[in-house]
């Protein structure tokens, strides 16, 4: 029997991971997959607690079945930004997408 | 109307004619002399009636008539100014009276009332005629009319008005007030003719000379009241326990008693008001005024003021008198007097012009009364006063007649010639028979002809009294000084009106009007009978005849009644001596000076004639000694030194000051410190952003980065506090 | 070790495995595919924690639907000499720094937290997840509210997209 904290710890690991993805890496892309990693990651955590401590009620999974639609929607948003700016700029890495600067 | 409230009213109507002519009658000749003739009419009414009504009472001198008002309020009591009317004031309105309605009426014909307006005349100087045409086509220059003709009305009306109040006066306050308008009055008269320059510097000499008097005059009066608390006559002068106390204090001056201080104060006064030397110098010069003017600055009014003073304020002269030795003020007055009379006399011999002997004369005369009353003649003194305003004005008036003649002469020929210097004139006699005959009289009262002339009776007392007390320097001074008179009078009538005309000018010279020559006549009267009042009574023959009722009257005055000398030839004998011999002196030596001839006493007199001519050069010593110095320390002291160093510097120097301390300010406090705490806090702001700027890339994962941190920073310190501390 | 903790481990391994090469490496289809493992991984997880419907959806949505659009991207954002520059940026142990902060002070915070280790509660047998979730995503009882506002959401998202996407042609 799988105890809870190895859930958390997975998925804590899995967070930082996609932070680390999302910090690191230069490819907007890239970035987005990071931040897509993080979601799962709470999602994991989620049914986890759910499973664990509220069997019974349904709230943990209603709960990861709407941050399954937001994280689609705003991949949805976030590569139509990224199409965007490379249609302007020419280019898809982060660091070069800095005009809100001083 | 009662004796007091008449004479409260008499010195009115001058003041009022003046006023009423300087405000509103200015443009009328004719309404501006009626006005002033007329007023000067209402006060010799009055002051005649006063006068009848003094000669009438009995015991004036213990009973006048007096009136006081309060006027200046003090502390709990006022201080009280009125009239009075005793025997000195009372014969002193009567001369005062004629002599100055005399003038009055004397100056209409002098400033050629009716004439026409004159070519190129204008206000401030003397008119020089104006041409007109007869039917025949001939053109004649005329005397034409004074263009200032009101205006002198309204001065002379003023000058009236200083005069009466002075001598109705009942304290030496008010006397004071007086003989400070009459002062300003010479100024303006002196003046009158303000376009000439020689006019304008002897009217600002003539106020000067005597404001260097009045001061010492307002000490003495100042001194008086602090040591008496009053200032009114009958309260000081007629009561011995004042003067007494006066007389015992001493006033820590010289040694001097405070009574004496006082006399001598107030006796500066004199001196400069009544031309003594060593204040002498603004009389001559003051001729330069019109003839009535002189007439009645010299003659009626302002210097007989001075003498009318100090014999009012004898007794506090003669406090501490005993025995008949002098007080200090006494041998002081008795000195000046004597020397001036002495002095002057001299300096008339020298002199050529008609006005300036007399002027000297008048000096000379005052001496006399001065010397006088030094020596104790109260009475004498009074005297000569009364018959001196008479036979100098009637002198004056005549010379303003001779210089009027010579005038019409100038008018005539058209020559440019002085109508003044009597080395022109000559043969007048035949031309102006009125002014001759009663310049005559004047010149015989003047050198004190015998018996027939006032002043042979006044100069004659004086001269007994000055013998009597055995006052032998005095004596032989004044009868010195009465030949010198007799001479140079003599020599002035007979260069002007004996022998033979010398110029053109005299020859054409013509008599003057009936409103000149008749006061002229009016005057001779008064300088032949006037006289006869004060006959003393142990004169041989005529002596006891008629009571010496100008000595009993007088002489009440006093709280102690002055004794009567007994007769002594020898007075009368020198004064017999001085007078006929000096009429004889002069006639010889002048009656043979032809045209253009030196003056017959120049050769003998040698190097002292132009000493003589040129008044002991006393006004150069003046000029030099005050004059000079004073305009050095207005120009170059005050105004260069003071004014424009000192402090023109100091402001310049609390501007310099001012514009360094605003400098300092600014460059060292306000840019740097203000200014630059400002800058500072703006600059290092601006730095501040500046290095912190650097923190906005634009990239986004390195503000999310950042923000991490930072949540993790914050997380964990809370954490810490949260969850170890409490 | 029963034999569902090795299947977790197992699992747990691949998952955490794929997504650090996800982060890694330097071909972006790559680390797609990377990430495309790492998404099955949870779905197994899901399935282990009796999510069936999730797992399932998972599997539909994330690896059907977001990878591929991930996959188009790429592709549509691809340059040429692209691939050769290190996909890291300079500030990549900033970031490692902070992540291993993040991990440490998340399990160690959870690590504090009573019901750490709680056991498996045992699963009821009349329980049906799919139903429950059926029904209480429509219940206007229960989650109703949330689901319409995401479904909105999502519309929102598609027109947004296509907006922005929507090139314009000049003229």
């Amino acid at each position: 029997m799988v105890p809870l904290s190895w859930y958390l710890i997975f998925s804590a690991a899995l967070f930082s991971i996609g932070l680390f993805g999302v910090l690191a890496r230069k490819n907007a892309v890239a970035i987005l997959m990071g931040v897509e990693l993080m979601l799962n990651s709470v999602n994991v955590n989620l049914v986890a607690f759910w499973r664990y401590r509220t069997p019974e009620g349904i709230a943990g999974q209603a709960f990861a079945v709407i941050v399954f639609a937001v994280a689609a929607a705003e991949v949805a948003v976030g590569l139509a930004l990224i199409i965007s700016i490379y249609r302007r700029r020419n280019t898809v890495v982060a660091d070069e997408i800095d005009l809100l600067k001083f | 109307m009662s004796t007091e409230i008449l004479i409260w009213l008499i010195p009115l109507p001058p003041l009022l004619a003046f006023f009423i002519i300087m405000l509103f009658t200015n443009r009328s000749n004719a309404l501006s002399h009626t006005i002033a003739v007329g007023s000067v009419l209402l006060s010799w009414l009055g002051s005649m009636l006063v006068f009848w009504r003094a000669f009438q009472a009995s015991h004036l001198g213990e009973q006048p008539f007096q009136s006081s008002i309060d006027w200046l309020p003090l502390s709990n009591s006022a201080f009280r100014i009125g009239i009075l009317i005793d025997p000195l004031s009372a014969v002193t309105l009567f001369f005062v009276a004629w002599t100055i309605l005399m003038i009055f009426l004397y100056s209409v014909g002098y400033h050629n009332f009716g004439q026409p307006v004159g070519d190129r005349d204008r206000p401030g100087l003397p008119p020089h005629g104006a041409t007109i045409t007869d039917d025949k086509g001939h053109r004649h220059q005329v005397p034409s009319i004074e263009p200032m003709y009101a205006r002198f009305f309204a001065f002379i009306g003023l000058f009236a008005f200083g005069m009466y109040a002075l001598v109705v006066s009942d304290n030496l306050l008010t006397l004071f007030v007086g003989w400070e308008i009459m002062g300003l009055c010479s100024y303006l008269l002196i003046g009158f003719w303000y376009g000439k320059p020689s006019a304008r510097a002897a009217m600002v000499k003539a106020f000067i000379t005597t404001r260097v008097g009045d001061v010492f005059m307002l000490l003495g009066i100042a001194y008086l009241y602090s040591a008496t608390g009053t200032l009114n006559f009958r309260e000081i002068f007629n009561n011995p326990e004042v003067l007494s106390r006066l007389a015992e204090t001493t006033s820590g001056f010289l040694g001097l008693s405070a009574a004496g201080l006082i006399g001598i104060l107030l006796f500066f006064g004199t001196i400069g008001k009544s031309a003594q030397w060593p204040l002498h110098v603004w009389l001559p010069d003051a001729m330069e005024g019109p003839t009535p003017v002189s007439a009645m600055i010299h003659a009626a009014t302002m210097v007989s003021a001075g003498v009318y003073m100090v014999v009012r304020i004898f007794p506090l002269l003669s406090a501490g008198m005993e025995h008949g030795s002098l007080t200090t003020p006494m041998t002081l007055m008795a000195f000046f007097g004597a020397f001036s009379a002495l002095f002057a006399a001299s300096i008339a011999l020298a002199q050529n012009d008609i006005k300036r002997v007399l002027a000297y004369s008048t000096i000379s005369q005052l001496g006399y009364m001065i010397a006088a009353l030094g020596i104790g003649a109260y009475v004498a003194a009074a005297f000569h006063l009364v018959t001196h305003a008479f036979f100098k004005a009637l002198l004056f008036l005549g010379s303003g007649s001779v210089i009027h003649g010579m005038e019409h002469g100038v008018l005539h020929t058209g020559a440019y010639i002085d109508p003044q210097d009597m080395f022109n004139m000559g043969g007048l006699k035949k031309k102006m028979p009125v002014t001759f005959w009663t310049f005559l009289i004047g010149g015989f009262a003047l050198s004190g002809f015998p018996l027939v002339t006032a002043g042979f009776w006044s100069k004659d007392e004086i001269l007994a009294d000055a013998f009597g007390h055995g006052q032998w320097a005095v004596f032989i001074t004044l009868a010195a000084a009465a030949i010198l008179t007799a001479f140079y009078t003599m020599r002035q009538i007979t260069l002007t009106f004996l022998g033979e005309a010398r110029t053109e000018t005299a020859l054409h010279a013509r008599e003057t009007p009936w409103t000149m020559t008749t006061p002229l006549v009016i005057l001779a009267v008064f300088a032949v009978a006037a006289g006869w009042t004060g006959i003393p009574e142990h004169f041989p023959a005529i002596g006891g005849l008629v009571q010496n009722w100008f000595h009993s009257f007088v002489g009440s005055t006093l709280s102690e009644e002055p004794g009567t000398l007994a007769f002594n030839a020898i007075p009368l004998l020198t004064s017999l001596v001085v007078a006929l011999g000096g009429l004889a002196a002069g006639w010889l030596t002048y009656r043979q000076v032809q045209a253009g001839a030196p003056d017959p006493i120049q050769k003998p007199l040698g190097p002292v004639y132009s000493l003589l001519k040129n008044k002991y050069y006393f006004d150069e010593l003046y000029d030099f000694l005050f004059v000079r110095p004073a305009y050095w320390i207005a120009e170059t002291f005050t105004y260069y030194w003071l004014d424009r160093g000192l402090i023109d510097g100091i402001l310049h120097a609390a501007a310099e000051f001012a514009w360094r301390l605003g400098s300092f300010f600014r460059n060292y406090i306000d840019k740097p410190v203000v200014n630059g705490s400002g800058d500072f806090v703006a600059n290092s702001v601006k730095r501040i952003g500046q290095t912190l700027r650097v923190i906005q890339t634009g990239r986004v994962q390195q503000y999310m980065l950042l923000g991490l941190i930072t949540i993790a920073a914050f997380g964990a310190l809370f954490y810490y506090l949260m969850v170890f501390q409490p | 070790m029963s034999p569902i903790q090795v299947v977790f481990i197992l699992t747990a391994m691949t998952t955490l495995g794929a997504a650090l090469m996800v982060v890694t490496v330097q071909n972006l289809v790559h680390a797609a595919l990377w990430l495309i493992l790492s998404l099955f991984g949870i779905a197994v997880t899901f399935v282990i924690l009796n999510a069936g419907f999730l797992a399932v959806a998972q599997v539909v949505i994330y690896i059907g639907a977001i990878s591929i659009l991930m996959i188009f991207a790429i592709m549509l954002t691809r340059r040429v000499a692209e691939d050769v520059n290190p996909q890291i940026g300079r500030r990549w142990w900033w970031a490692a720094a902070i992540s291993v902060v993040m991990f440490v002070g998340l399990a160690w915070m959870l690590g504090n937290w009573s019901g750490f280790r709680s056991p498996l509660p045992a699963a009821s047998s009349g329980m049906d997840p799919l139903v429950q979730l059926g029904e209480a995503l429509v219940s206007v009882n229960a989650y109703v509210l949330p689901f319409e506002v995401a479904s909105v959401l999502l519309l929102a998202a598609l027109i947004g997209a296509l907006m922005i996407a929507w090139e314009r042609r000049p003229g």
